[in-house]
Order: structure tokens, then C-alpha cells, then sequence
């Protein structure tokens, strides 16, 4: 019997170190795979220029363009979802605590937004553009991004404020505490570093998405201006670079991987730097 | 001084979902005075306790009939707005809740929520109530570092001066003690009984020792409703009830 369990656990465990081993794997030969194929042609003049004339037959220009569309985009994006977002998870968390059945249902309709994929938002913003006769620009991809994310935004941010223990609701309640004064003033505080988690997650979906951008944020060789100016994109500008046929500008397309890649890293990396300098107010229950 | 009882409860039925939680409870309780509420797990104290700041309206299907008055004023009425009620009971959990936020700014919330902002006079009342809690020495030097790097003790402390900073005439206890050393329940205890000549506290507690130590009025729950009530020598030297006594022998937990 005592056998039996030993050789249990030595199952699992193996069975848990396999799949760690693959998901470290498939993540290694990614990076691997970008760097070795796009490293040689990532060039500062790459990451400093706009497209000049006949870059995409591999002459001189950058992606500078979709470096600052795809930042302009997410940034915005994620500022109004955090706008929009903080408030709705704040309310159905304090607000709404005695009502778990519309909660639920809430959740489950922003669960369901969350897995609808974002070519629907694309070609849902593309429609709602041509109804009212909006060319694509930037705001149209920000306005369409942020519906994206904005589901990502609130339940990330509602996840956390769950694990708030109710003796700190009823402890802010009986200082003479409004809901709202608890909700930003208590709850917020408590869950900053997880409040940043959310916003960082949404912006990291929201600058590697190019479904979404592809029909309303357009595509243009320009740095935008305007609100009202298409705007380029990294994974626009990978995909395009990636059907030429010319092995250089498919190189390229890689090394415009490995920015994005390198963008994606530097939020995480500062989300981890902001949600523990955060941490210290926290109260551990 | 004002004999009048400071909270009177009459015929409250409390229902949550199809479980009746508190059967009929009626209580008047004593101004400035300890009122211990003993009882077994899940007899109901908790809850009772928590109505009288109408935390119970937190619960999810909640029912709640009967009148409860304080200062002659009926506080389950619904239009009665809360807030104001809430601040006039300060509350200890079993274990303490500090915000998160600095030691300073734990006392100093609940004067700015209610719009006393003035730096002078914040920092008067941060140390005047730290000192009420005997908390001001072992924190005067650090009164910005976060409310979680103190000890629970301290903590439970700081919640008590938290409470008393937004200058309530009731205190609400629910088994302050619980979850602390010792030492600093001996410091919880001896501060109510100072604490007492100013205020009207209510107690939760499942101790008996603790009880027969701090009470002025002991009322006994058992399953929701009120076995006996009493003040405290009589209840524990001529307890009236079969169930009572019982308790009080230890027979049953």
C-alpha cells in the first residue's frame, strides 16, 4: 500500500515536470526561432525610420511607424479600459457584494466577450465605421482594441478584488465609509498591485493583436498626427512583411518580431517593478 | 446619569434564505456598561451583533423584522441612513482588519471621510486616540510604515483606536481577543474597562472566564434565541435556567 502511493506521486510528478518541460520548450524555440531568423537584420536604422520608398522590396526604411502606431493604439486602448473598467469591477465587487446571482451573470457575460476572437471585434467595428461612413484611423483601432480589452480589464481587476476579505468591507463600513469611499479608497488600495497586473495584461493583448486593427486602425507608412489618420501596427507589419517574397524583408519581419517581443518583455518587467513597490501598504490576511 | 438603556431590541426575527437565524430577541441594553453576549458557536451572538450596525445588510437574502432603538431611534427603518449609524459603533472583529494604508492614515481615515482634513489637528487626534489604545509608544517613531508590519496584537490596537478616532458612543466587540497573545488581550480587556465610563460596549464571546471577568450584563444564546439574561453575579451565581446552567458547568460547547 505504502508502495502504491510512492509510485502515485512519482507519476504525477514526472506527468507535471513533462508538461513544464514542454511549455519551457515551445517558449524557448519561439525566441529562438525570431532572434536567429530576424537578429541579423535588426539594425538601429530599423527601429529609428519610417518605410522609405521600396522597403518593402528590402531597401533602406524602418518600422519605426508601427512601433509608434502600435504603442499609440495599445496605450490609448488600455486607458480607456481602465477608465471604463476600474469603476464596473470596483461596483459589482462593492456595490453589488449582496447580489452574487447578478454578479455571476456579469461574469459570465464578460467571460463570454473575453473568448470571443478578435476578428469579430475587427469586422464588428468595420461595420459599425461603414455605417456611419468613419474612414479607419487610430481612434476607430483604439475604440475597437478597448471594446477588446476592456473584458480582460475588468474581470483581471475583479479577480483580485475577490480575494478582499469581507471584515475589511465591514470594518471600512463601520468607520462610516460609503460604498464608494470603500470601493476607491479601501479596495482600490488593497489591490493596486494586482489593479496593475490587469492593466498591464490588457495592454500586452492589446499591442500584439492585429485581427482587431486590421480593418479599422488600416495601415500607413506614416507616423500618425491625428486621431483621424490610419495608423501602422507591429503585428500588421510583421504580417505584411512576412508574405513578401523576398528573404530579406521576411528577415525583417522578424527582427520587427523581436521588438514587439522586447516591448511586451519591458511591461512586464515594469509591472513587476510597479506592483511591488505597491505591495507594502498591503495587508496579508 | 441617564438610566435609560442606551439600545433597546424588540421582537427581532432575522431569516436568511430559509434559516432563522435570531427567534424573537428582545434586550435592553445598559449605558456605559459591558454587555457580554455568551453563547456556544453559531448561536446567533455574531449576527446579533452585527444588526445593531446593520452590517446585516451585507447578507444575501436577508429578512429582518422587529424594531431595534438607539437613543430612541429606530435603526431598521430603511430610509435611516447608515453611515451615520455605523460611525456611531465602533467595531472589533475576531481578528483585527487594519486598512492598507500607514499607521497614521488608519486613524486618520475616518476623520477625513468625514471632512476633518486639517493637518494640525489630524496629527492631535493620531496620537490622543494612539495613546488611548496604548499603542503610542511602541509606534510614535514610525507612524508611516504600513499598518501590516505591526504585530496582530498591535494591530487589534490600532483598530481600536481606529474606532474610537470617529468619536462613537457604542463600541461593538465580536471576540476581540480571539486571535491575539495573552498579553494583548490582557491590554484589550483592561482598555474596556476603562473604556467603559465613556461608552456602552456590547461583547461577543464564547469565554466564560472571560465573561464572569468583564461584564456588568450577561445575556446567554443558545440556537437563536435568549436563554437567560442577566447581571453578571446573578447570572453566574443563580443562573435561572436548565440550559444555563448547564453551559455555565461546562456540559455543553
Amino acid at each position: 500500500m505504502k508502495n502504491f502511493k510512492i509510485i502515485e506521486e512519482n507519476i504525477f510528478r514526472g506527468l507535471m515536470l513533462i508538461s513544464s518541460a514542454i511549455i519551457a520548450f515551445a517558449l524557448l524555440l519561439i525566441i529562438y526561432s525570431i532572434f536567429s531568423k530576424g537578429l541579423s537584420s535588426l539594425t538601429w536604422e530599423m527601429i529609428s525610420q519610417t518605410p522609405k520608398g521600396g522597403f518593402y522590396f528590402g531597401k533602406e526604411g524602418g518600422i519605426l511607424n508601427a512601433i509608434i502606431g502600435s504603442l499609440y493604439l495599445s496605450i490609448g486602448a488600455t486607458f480607456l479600459a481602465f477608465i471604463i473598467g476600474l469603476p464596473v469591477a470596483l461596483y459589482i465587487n462593492v456595490h453589488l457584494y449582496k447580489n452574487k446571482k447578478i454578479v455571476n451573470i456579469i461574469r459570465f457575460l464578460l467571460d463570454l466577450l473575453w473568448g470571443v476572437p478578435s476578428i469579430v471585434y475587427g469586422a464588428f467595428g468595420f461595420t459599425i465605421m461603414i455605417y456611419f461612413g468613419i474612414k479607419t484611423s487610430l481612434m476607430a483601432g483604439i475604440i475597437v482594441v478597448t471594446l477588446l480589452i476592456i473584458p480582460i480589464m475588468i474581470r483581471g481587476i475583479d479577480e483580485v478584488l475577490k480575494t478582499v476579505p469581507i471584515g475589511l468591507m465591514e470594518a471600512s463600513f463601520s468607520l462610516g465609509s460609503t460604498k464608494s469611499e470603500t470601493a476607491y479608497k479601501v479596495f482600490l488600495k488593497q489591490c493596486i498591485p494586482g489593479v496593475i497586473t490587469a492593466v498591464l495584461l490588457s495592454l500586452g493583448r492589446g499591442i500584439g493583436d492585429a485581427a482587431s486593427v486590421l480593418f479599422t486602425t488600416g495601415y500607413t507608412d506614416n507616423i500618425p498626427t491625428s486621431l483621424s489618420q490610419p495608423a501602422a501596427t507591429l503585428p500588421l507589419s510583421i504580417f505584411f512583411q512576412l508574405s513578401s517574397p523576398i528573404p530579406e524583408v521576411q528577415n525583417r519581419a522578424y527582427a520587427s518580431a523581436i521588438v514587439l517581443t522586447i516591448i511586451i518583455l519591458i511591461i512586464s518587467i515594469l509591472s513587476r517593478i510597479f506592483a511591488r513597490k505597491y505591495q507594502k501598504n498591503k495587508i496579508n490576511f | 446619569m441617564n438610566n435609560q438603556p442606551k439600545i433597546i431590541i424588540k421582537n427581532l426575527d432575522l431569516n436568511i434564505g430559509k434559516l432563522h437565524i435570531l427567534k424573537n430577541i428582545n434586550l435592553d441594553i445598559p449605558r456605559n456598561k459591558i454587555t457580554v453576549i455568551l453563547g456556544p458557536s453559531g448561536c446567533g451572538k455574531t449576527t446579533l451583533l452585527k444588526s445593531l450596525n446593520r452590517l446585516t445588510d451585507l447578507y444575501e437574502d436577508i429578512d429582518v423584522n422587529g424594531n431595534i432603538y438607539i437613543n430612541n431611534d429606530d435603526i431598521l427603518s430603511a430610509k435611516r441612513e447608515i453611515t451615520d449609524l455605523r460611525k456611531n459603533m465602533g467595531l472589533l472583529s475576531q481578528r483585527p482588519y487594519p486598512l492598507p494604508m500607514n499607521i497614521y492614515d488608519n486613524i486618520a481615515y475616518g476623520l477625513r471621510i468625514s471632512g476633518r482634513k486639517k493637518k494640525k489637528y489630524l496629527n492631535k487626534r493620531v496620537e490622543h486616540y494612539l495613546k488611548q489604545a496604548n499603542l503610542w509608544e511602541e509606534v510614535k517613531d514610525r507612524l508611516r510604515e504600513p499598518a501590516s508590519s505591526l504585530s496582530i496584537g498591535q494591530q487589534q490596537r490600532l483598530c481600536l483606536a481606529r474606532g474610537l478616532a470617529v468619536d462613537p458612543e457604542i463600541i461593538l466587540a465580536d471576540e476581540p481577543t480571539s486571535a491575539l497573545d495573552p498579553l494583548s488581550s490582557q491590554v484589550i480587556e483592561e482598555k474596556f474597562m476603562e473604556l467603559k465610563q465613556h461608552y456602552t460596549i456590547i461583547m461577543v464571546t464564547h469565554i466564560l472566564r472571560q465573561a464572569k471577568r468583564m461584564a456588568d450584563y450577561v445575556v446567554f444564546m443558545y440556537l437563536g434565541e435568549i436563554i437567560e439574561q442577566a447581571p453578571v453575579k446573578e447570572f453566574f451565581e443563580n443562573p435561572k435556567m436548565e440550559k444555563t446552567k448547564l453551559y455555565i458547568g461546562g456540559s455543553f460547547n
